[in-house]
């Protein structure tokens, strides 16, 4: 996904991951990949398939928000 | 045999006009643990490298520079550790094929640069950004 790449250059508090699901089969066990691109922000936000710029930060951000009530 | 047609390499070479900078790819390679799939990353990664020359390579082995390793946060082999001016947290699990060999191109040209390709509304939210954020991308070669 470019995006998260573009994404890692622009700030230094992003860490962009390419995993290649089929050659680490039980981390995408773990993360429940079926469908792919599988995005997961922080262990806490995940959504699969390509998504425009504005709605993957839009994602990012929700996944560095302070946890709720 | 060169895992990169020539048609590939020609196409490969075009992109790589747009570098503007020394680029690094750190290689994480364990014979022990994926001896295959580390082969076949550390010779298309420089079969990459050959296509032009302000990209250099450096592979590691995890257990042995267990240290670098730590450092730049690689547990899994075979890595790619994409670097530009600085470690910008660009990292490939896996032997990037089809898809992830364009990311793997594009991310290289943006490393060169440090110029991400983003909206300024991007990229001034990402600038306000006060916790950690990692991005996991898992996709599949075809």
């Amino acid at each position: 996904m470019r995006l998260a790449q573009h994404m890692a250059v622009a700030s230094d508090k992003v860490t962009a991951v390419a995993i290649e699901a089929n050659e680490f089969p039980e981390l995408s066990q773990a993360y429940r990949v079926s469908a792919v691109p599988k995005i997961v922000i922080n262990d806490r936000v995940e959504f699969e398939g390509a998504l425009p710029e504005a709605q993957f930060l839009d994602a990012v951000l929700r996944a560095v928000e302070p946890a709720g009530p | 045999m060169p895992i990169l047609a020539e048609r590939d390499q020609e196409a490969v070479r075009k992109e790589f006009q747009r570098i503007q900078g020394p680029v690094k790819l750190v290689v994480f390679s364990q014979e022990l643990v994926a001896g295959d799939m580390c082969r076949q990353n550390e010779q298309l990664v420089r079969e990459v490298a050959e296509l032009d020359e302000r990209i250099t390579v450096e592979v590691l082995n995890p257990q042995i520079d267990r240290a670098r390793a730590e450092a730049y946060g690689v547990e899994d082999v075979p890595a790619i550790v994409v670097e530009g001016a600085r470690d910008y947290g660009i990292r490939f699990l896996g032997v990037p094929h089809g898809y992830e060999f364009s990311n793997l191109i594009d991310s290289i040209i943006v490393a060169s640069s440090g110029e991400a390709q983003l909206s300024d509304e991007t990229k001034s939210s990402l600038a306000g950004l006060t916790g950690e954020v990692s991005i996991k991308v898992f996709s599949t070669p075809t």
